[in-house]
């Protein structure tokens, strides 16, 4: 039968209803934010991914390509960010490409959010929309749900009460660039040390009208220093009690193999009853 | 996708789960109104965007066009509700391209219910429309939860609403000068966002008369005395 097979579904709600936890997807529970200042737009992210309790990838990159002039930053669950800006930014290329213009800022968040909205939620992408276009710089959240705002400066992810915390207290209108960079990194440590979800490195991407710059891993501030002891156990730190070898001929003495006929029944691939 | 301890199968042996309904949503927990005055309609709202208890934008604008002199106050779940707006900005804007004129707020009002009863078991959108148009001036429009619509002298609406049912009753005139119509709107909603922990932050208004969409802003840092913008 051609189409969706939606029986897994079934059997899942059918777990559920039963009281069988399901397994949870890898979530980037992580700080982003973004920043805007004279003459462009910041976002920068943590680099740490998540699966429960465990740290699934120390060193994951959030800062999204959309087009040379829109980057998107990503919370939630990792799959889903990484494919949701995939997929706009294919569309925003094709659509750029028909009309001969350059894509806009505006174009990049109402296509996010009419897409997230038709999933109702069920896609758990969560991100922060940054760039500069011929109308103007921009900065926008977009919510799982299709909601979206428009500020001056944002925060998403588990850390960003902690990165808002920042923005409140040191956020001033009129930024330069730099202090806008160092705000924006200053937001970030602060998830990064402050929330369990985030750690590792600091991620910067710079757009400007003239051009973007993505700073990878711009602050490492949790890098793995050499081991001030050996911890390298010394041989013959385990006693030998007794020794024996066994030799490759003798083999058939300790293991029997048996070679047994394959049965030919029916097609192999048939796998329906 | 994620599932959470509240799966039960009914006595149907139909799957139901609570948590579907309000996991995680972005909420206008708001207080908007929105009033006719002797030249037009003034529409105002707070500021405060919640995710539970976080306060995810505290500067929110509640207040959307659809058209030059037709704007909505949006109340219950952010995305629905700017969705819905921004499908009824294209269907006017469309609207006013094919017959040369800019729609009334009938038309616009027309549409909004239809999509607001046709979706009524998956939107939780509480709108009030308002506008301003050559043959009818200003007109006030309420569409609650369930997709009805009610055609009012003034409206109140989301969670603060409650607080203000009293003042309003109280010191509502009808035609009022713009300015007393301006002062009715910002005390009513000062008090909403007293009382409503769900409300705060800035006042928004928009005057629309004949001479088009004036907007107004007051901080509560001036206790909302001093328009800003």
């Amino acid at each position: 039968m051609p189409g969706f097979d939606f029986s897994n579904y079934n059997r899942n709600a059918a777990l559920h209803a039963r009281g069988v936890p399901l397994p949870k997807a890898t979530s980037t529970g992580t700080t982003i934010v973004g920043c805007i200042f004279e003459g462009g737009v910041v976002i920068a992210a943590d680099t740490r991914a998540t699966s429960g309790p465990i740290v699934a990838d120390k060193n994951c990159e959030k800062l999204h390509y959309i087009s040379p002039n829109i980057w998107c930053a990503g919370a939630g669950t990792a799959a889903d960010t990484e494919f949701t800006t995939a997929l706009i930014s294919s569309q925003l290329e094709l659509h750029s490409l028909s009309t001969g213009r350059k894509p806009r800022v505006v174009t990049c968040m109402t296509m996010l959010k009419q897409h997230l909205f038709r999933y109702q939620g069920h896609i758990g992408a969560y991100l922060v929309v940054a760039g500069v276009d011929p109308t103007g710089t921009h900065l926008f959240t977009v919510h799982a749900h299709g909601s979206t705002d428009k500020l001056p400066y944002v925060t998403m992810g588990s850390g960003s009460l902690a990165a808002m915390s920042v923005f409140e207290t040191q956020w001033k209108p009129q930024l330069t660039q730099d202090e806008a960079v160092a705000l924006c990194s200053e937001a970030i440590q602060s998830g990064i040390f402050n929330d369990l979800g985030s750690g590792s490195n600091v991620d910067v991407a710079i757009i400007t009208d003239k051009k973007t710059t993505l700073k990878r891993n711009y602050i490492k501030p949790n890098e793995r220093v050499p081991k001030l002891k050996s911890y390298i156990f010394k041989r013959g730190t385990t006693a030998v009690l007794n020794e024996k070898i066994i030799r490759k001929e003798d083999l058939g003495n300790f293991v029997s193999v048996h070679e047994l006929a394959v049965e030919e029944t029916g097609d192999k691939m048939e796998v329906d009853a | 996708m994620e599932f959470g301890n509240s799966g039960c199968l009914s006595e149907d042996g139909i799957h139901v789960d609570m948590d579907r309904l309000k996991k995680g949503e972005v909420n206008l927990g708001t207080s908007i109104m929105a009033v006719t005055f002797k030249d037009g309609v003034i529409l105002g709202a707070d500021s405060r965007t919640t995710t539970g208890a976080y306060i995810a934008n505290r500067v929110t604008d509640k207040l959307t066009r659809v058209n030059d002199t037709i704007w909505c106050c949006r109340s219950g779940s952010a995305a629905d509700t700017q969705a819905v707006a921004d499908i009824v900005q294209y269907q006017l804007g469309l609207f006013a391209m094919m017959n040369g004129k800019p729609p009334t707020t009938q038309t616009a009002v027309s549409i909004f219910q239809d999509i607001c009863y046709a979706n009524k078991d998956r939107l939780s959108a509480g709108l009030i429309v308002a506008g301003w148009d050559e043959r009818h001036g200003g007109q006030v429009y309420s569409i609650p939860l369930g997709g009805s619509l009610h055609k009012q002298s003034y409206a109140i609406g989301g969670s603060g609403s409650t607080y203000i049912y009293g003042f309003c009753d109280a010191n509502w005139k009808e035609g009022m000068e713009e300015e007393d119509a301006v002062n009715f709107v910002k005390e009513a909603l000062k008090e909403a966002i007293k009382w409503d922990g769900s409300s705060g932050g800035v006042i928004r208004m928009v005057v629309l008369t004949e001479k088009g969409a004036d907007r107004h802003l007051y901080l509560p840092d001036t206790e909302y005395q001093v328009r800003h913008e």
